[in-house]
C-alpha cells in the first residue's frame, strides 16, 4: 500500500528532475551542446493502448539541442521549469499555472505568455512522466470528497495529522494537500464518482455513503487530473472499485471515459486513468427504463455521439449499444431528472439496482 | 448656305502656340517644371557635346503675384557649355524647328522645341522679349529678342559685341507667368534624379525663396560624346527615302546605298539589290539611276529596306549610354545606399534604331521602403505617367521579386532603367512615357533579372552575417541561464561555458 504514496511519488519526482538537470550538467563539462529527448506529442504520436486501455504516447522522440538556435529559449524555459518544479517540491509549496507564468516574470527567463509557460510545463510532464501535480502545481478548479477515510497530510505545517473525511458535511476539496496525503484505512469498500456537486451534496444527505458503504468524490465536469490521480489511487492502492456517475448525454458520457482511459491531452502521463472504473450511469437506457423527463439532443449532441461512435474507447460494451440508443430516442436527461420520484429515489432506488446490476457482472 | 472656308498656312510657331498642351505646358505649375527641364537639357547636351564638365545655375524669382494666383516669374540660366555661333543665335533661339538636332545622333530633345517653346511660352504670357548672351570662340555677344509667331520668325531688338573673352556658354533671361509652389516638387525630384544620372555636373538652383539647391559633381569623367550616323535601312520610311535620294549624288543604285545607310558596304549592297531586283521585277537594279525611281517603285524599295534580314543591326557608336561606373556613382551620391549595382546591356535596335539600356539597383541608405523606378531616356528622368511605361510594367508585372527573395512593398529597393537611344519611342510629344516596344521590353527585363539576381546575392549574405550575429546574441543570451538553472536544480557550482559560447556560431546544427 506505500509503495505509491504521496511522498514517495515527490520523492520519484524530484529524483527525475534532478537527473534531467544533470544530463544537461554532464554534456556541458564534456564540452558539448546538451541535447535532450523528449516525446513528441504530436497527433500522430497519440496512440490508444488496448493493453493498457488508455491513451499513451508512441515511440518518436523530438530531440531539443542546445546547439540550435531555435531550441535554445525553450530548452532554457525547459530548465527553469525544472528548477522552479524541484524548489516546489523540497520546499513543499504549491502553484498554479499561472503562477508559474507570474514567476517567470520575475525572473530572466522570459515567456511571451502563460500558454508559453503551460507548454514547457508539459513538456516536463512528458520527460519525467508524471502529471504536474506531482511537483506541486495544481489546477484551479477544485472537486471535493467524502466518505470514511482516514488520511494523514504530508504537507508542511501539518505533516502526520490525520482526520477522517466524514468530518466536514460539505466535504474536503481535493486540493494539493489532500491530493498528496497517504491513505491510512477505510471501512468503504467502493467508489461513488458523481459528475455534479449539487448531486454530491445529495447523495451526502441521503447518507448514500453509508447505505453503499462509499467513499463520494465530485467531478465539477471533467475531472481534474489530480482527482484523477486520487480516483486511480483509491482503486489501486485500496483496491476498491471506482462507479462512475454523469448525466445521461455525450458530455456525461466523455467524463466517464476520461477518468477510466485517459484523454489524449494528457498521454503523455501514464497513471492518471483507472481501467476499471465502472460507469454506472445515467444510461440513455434509463430515460425510458425510468421514464425521465428529457430533452431533445441538440445538433452539437449529436454532432459529438457521432464523434464518440468512432472513438477507439467506445468500442466496447455498453457504451456501444447506449450511444445507439442515443440515436434512438434523440432525448438527454440529467441526474437531477430522478426527483421527479423524490429526493432520495435516485440513492434509494436507482443507484441501488445499477450497483447491483455491476457487481453481479 | 455654304461659307467660304478659309485655308491658310500656319507657322510652327503658331502650332505650338496653338497646342501648347502637348508640349508640357497645359498650365502654369506645369509650365514652370517644363521650362526648368527644357533649359537644363538644352545647357547639359550643349556642355556634354562640348566635352567640359557642366556647371549650371538656374535661378527663379518672383517679379509679381497676379490676380489669379500666379506669379510672374523671372528665369535666369547660365552654362559652360560651347556657345552659339553668333550667326545663328536669332535661329538657334527665336524659330521654332531650327537647331542642330536634326542629325541622327542621341541628345536630350530631339524636337528641337523645347527650349524655345519655354521663350515662346514666356512670350505670350508675359509679352516680354527673352536675353541672351553668349560666348563663342573668344568672343561674347548679347541679344534682345521676340518670336514672331505668326511667321516663325526672331525679332532682333537688340544685338552687340560684349567683349572678347575665353567663356564659352550661354546666359538666358526672361520672363514667364507660371505657379512655383505647385510646381517645386516635381521640380525638386527633376533635378535631383538628374544628378543622378549626370555625376559629372555640378547643377545649382535657386528658387523663388531665395533658397539654394545644389547637386555637386563627383567625377570629371564624362560619358563619350555620341557621333552622327547615317539611317539604318530598317529605320527609313517612304519620305525618308525620298529625301535621301534627292540629296544624294550616287548616280546608280549601288553608290546610292553604301552612300547613303548606315551597315551598307559593297557586299551587303549587291546581294540586298539581287534579292530586291526580284521582288521588286526589275531587271539591273544595281545600275539604275536611283532619282529615277517611280513612285511605286519607291515605296517598294523601301519596303524591301525594311523586310531585308541581311542588314547587320546598328552599331551604338551615335548612341552616348551613361555608362555602368558613371551611373553607380550618381546613384551613390544622390541614395547613399549600402548596395549599388549598374550593367549596361549589349546595344540592340527596334526597327532600325539602335539602342542601349542601361540599368542600375541599389538597396538600404537613402531609398524608403517599398521599390521605386527612376526611369531615364537619353539621360532625362521621366517622372510622369509612371504606370503607362515599359519600365514600370517590368519592374511591376513581370518581375517576381518574391521569387529573389526580395519583398516589393517592404524592402528599400531603387532600380533606374536608361535607354539610350537615336529616337526613343515615347507614346506622346510630353516625353513622359515610353512605349513597349518588344525588344526594349526585354533588354530592360534580362537587365533587371541579372542585377535583381546581385541584388539578391548581396541581400542573402548580409541577412547571413546578420544571422549569425543574432544567433551568437541568442547563445550568449540563453546558455548561461540554462546552465545556471540546472546547476542550482542539483546545488552544484555553475561549470564554465565560455569554450562552448566560441564555438556556438560555427556549430550550425538545424534540425
Amino acid at each position: 500500500m506505500k509503495k505509491h504514496s504521496a511522498p514517495e511519488i515527490k520523492k520519484e519526482t524530484l529524483y527525475l528532475i534532478e537527473s534531467f538537470a544533470i544530463e544537461i550538467l554532464k554534456q556541458i563539462e564534456k564540452g558539448q551542446f546538451p541535447t535532450i529527448e523528449l516525446p513528441a506529442r504530436t497527433t500522430g504520436n497519440i496512440v490508444y493502448d488496448q493493453r493498457l486501455r488508455q491513451y499513451v504516447l508512441g515511440n518518436k522522440v523530438i530531440r531539443r539541442r542546445a546547439s540550435n538556435v531555435k531550441h535554445l529559449r525553450p530548452l532554457t524555459q525547459l530548465t527553469w521549469v525544472a528548477y522552479i518544479a524541484s524548489m516546489l517540491i523540497k520546499e513543499g509549496k504549491s502553484s498554479t499555472l499561472r503562477d508559474v507564468f507570474y514567476m517567470a516574470s520575475g525572473s530572466d527567463v522570459p515567456f511571451s505568455s502563460q500558454d508559453e509557460s503551460d507548454r514547457i510545463i508539459t513538456e516536463l510532464e512528458s520527460i519525467l512522466k508524471h502529471p504536474r501535480e506531482h511537483f506541486n502545481i495544481y489546477p484551479e478548479e477544485r472537486s471535493a470528497i467524502f466518505g470514511d477515510l482516514d488520511i494523514e497530510y504530508t504537507v508542511k505545517g501539518y505533516e502526520g495529522r490525520v482526520i477522517n473525511l466524514t468530518m466536514f458535511p460539505d466535504g474536503v476539496v481535493i486540493g494539493p494537500a489532500l491530493a498528496s496525503s497517504n491513505f491510512i484505512q477505510t471501512s468503504a469498500d467502493k467508489v461513488i464518482v458523481i459528475e455534479k456537486s449539487a448531486m454530491f451534496t445529495r447523495f451526502i444527505e441521503e447518507e448514500a455513503w453509508r447505505k453503499f458503504n462509499a467513499i463520494l468524490i465530485h467531478t465539477m465536469g471533467q475531472a481534474p487530473r489530480s482527482t484523477r490521480v486520487l480516483i486511480r489511487r483509491l482503486n489501486q492502492e485500496l483496491n476498491l472499485p471506482v462507479y462512475l456517475f454523469a448525466d445521461a448525454d455525450p458530455w456525461g458520457l466523455h467524463i466517464c471515459q476520461v477518468i477510466i482511459s485517459g484523454s489524449a491531452n494528457a498521454a503523455h502521463i501514464p497513471e492518471l486513468a483507472t481501467p476499471d472504473a465502472k460507469w454506472a450511469g445515467v444510461y440513455a437506457s434509463d430515460i425510458t427504463k425510468y421514464d425521465l423527463p428529457s430533452e431533445k439532443l441538440s445538433e452539437v449532441d449529436l454532432k459529438r455521439l457521432k464523434e464518440l461512435l468512432r472513438d477507439p474507447r467506445y468500442q466496447s460494451e455498453p457504451w456501444k449499444s447506449e450511444i445507439s440508443y442515443f440515436f434512438e430516442v434523440k432525448k438527454k436527461a440529467e441526474q437531477e431528472a430522478f426527483s421527479k420520484y423524490g429526493l432520495s429515489f435516485i440513492v434509494d432506488e436507482y443507484l441501488k439496482a445499477r450497483l447491483e446490476e455491476l457487481e453481479s457482472l | 448656305m455654304l461659307s467660304k472656308e478659309s485655308f491658310r498656312e500656319i507657322s510652327p510657331a503658331d502650332f505650338f502656340y496653338r497646342n501648347r498642351d502637348i508640349a508640357g505646358f497645359s498650365n502654369p505649375s506645369r509650365a514652370v517644371y517644363s521650362t526648368i527641364r527644357e533649359i537644363l537639357e538644352n545647357s547639359l547636351d550643349a556642355c556634354e557635346i562640348g566635352g567640359f564638365p557642366p556647371d549650371i545655375l538656374i535661378k527663379l524669382e518672383t517679379l509679381e503675384y497676379t490676380p489669379s494666383g500666379t506669379q510672374i516669374l523671372k528665369i535666369t540660366a547660365i552654362d559652360n557649355g560651347t556657345g552659339v555661333p553668333h550667326k545663328y543665335v536669332p535661329q538657334a533661339f527665336g524659330q521654332v524647328f531650327f537647331g542642330s538636332k536634326y542629325v541622327l545622333r542621341q541628345s536630350r530633345g530631339t524636337f528641337g522645341l523645347g527650349g524655345k517653346m519655354a521663350y515662346l511660352y514666356g512670350q505670350i504670357t508675359t509679352h516680354t522679349p527673352l536675353h541672351v548672351i553668349t560666348g563663342y570662340h573668344g568672343k561674347v555677344h548679347e541679344y534682345l529678342l521676340r518670336i514672331d509667331i505668326q511667321r516663325n520668325q526672331p525679332i532682333i531688338l537688340k544685338e552687340s559685341f560684349v567683349k572678347r573673352s575665353k567663356w564659352h556658354g550661354v546666359l538666358l533671361e526672361f520672363n514667364l507667368e507660371g505657379n512655383y509652389r505647385l510646381a517645386s516638387a516635381k521640380i525638386l525630384e527633376y533635378l535631383k534624379e538628374t544628378a543622378m544620372v549626370t555625376p559629372y555636373a555640378n547643377i545649382t538652383f535657386i528658387d523663388p525663396d531665395g533658397r539654394l539647391i545644389r547637386f555637386y559633381r563627383v567625377t570629371r569623367e564624362m560619358p563619350t560624346p555620341p557621333r552622327e550616323t547615317l539611317p539604318h535601312p530598317h529605320g527609313v520610311d517612304v519620305e525618308g527615302l525620298r529625301r535621301l535620294i534627292s540629296t544624294s549624288n550616287a548616280k546608280d543604285m549601288k553608290t546610292f546605298l553604301t552612300t547613303s545607310f548606315h551597315r551598307i558596304g559593297p557586299a551587303t549592297a549587291n546581294s540586298f539589290l539581287s534579292w530586291a531586283s526580284k521582288i521588286m521585277k526589275k531587271h539591273n537594279l544595281k545600275k539604275l539611276n536611283p532619282k529615277k525611281l517611280t513612285h511605286e517603285e519607291l515605296v517598294m524599295l523601301a519596303r524591301c529596306l525594311h523586310s531585308y534580314d541581311g542588314f547587320l543591326l546598328p552599331d551604338a557608336s551615335c548612341l552616348s549610354p551613361i555608362g555602368p561606373q558613371l551611373l553607380k556613382k550618381g546613384i551613390q551620391k544622390e541614395l547613399k545606399p549600402e548596395f549599388v549595382e549598374a550593367i549596361a546591356r549589349k546595344p540592340s535596335a527596334y526597327s532600325g534604331h539602335p539602342f542601349i539600356v542601361e540599368a542600375a539597383i541599389a538597396y538600404g541608405g537613402n531609398i524608403p521602403p517599398g521599390i521605386k523606378l527612376y526611369r531615364f531616356a537619353n539621360r532625362i528622368p521621366l517622372l510622369y505617367d509612371e504606370s503607362s511605361d515599359v519600365s514600370w510594367k517590368v519592374v511591376f508585372q513581370l518581375i517576381n521579386w518574391k521569387y529573389y527573395k526580395i519583398d516589393p512593398n517592404n524592402d528599400p529597393v531603387a532600380v533606374a532603367i536608361h535607354i539610350a537611344s537615336t529616337k526613343i519611342p515615347y507614346k506622346t510629344v510630353g516625353k513622359e512615357f515610353i512605349a513597349d516596344r518588344p525588344e526594349i521590353e526585354r533588354e530592360i527585363l534580362n537587365a533587371v533579372r541579372e542585377l535583381t539576381r546581385k541584388l539578391s546575392r548581396f541581400i542573402a549574405k548580409r541577412e547571413k552575417i546578420k544571422y549569425q550575429s543574432k544567433r551568437f546574441n541568442v547563445f550568449k543570451k540563453y546558455l548561461p541561464v540554462m546552465v545556471k538553472y540546472a546547476a542550482l536544480t542539483v546545488n552544484r557550482p555553475i561549470p564554465d561555458i565560455s569554450k562552448l559560447l566560441k564555438r556556438s556560431p560555427i556549430n550550425d546544427e538545424e534540425t
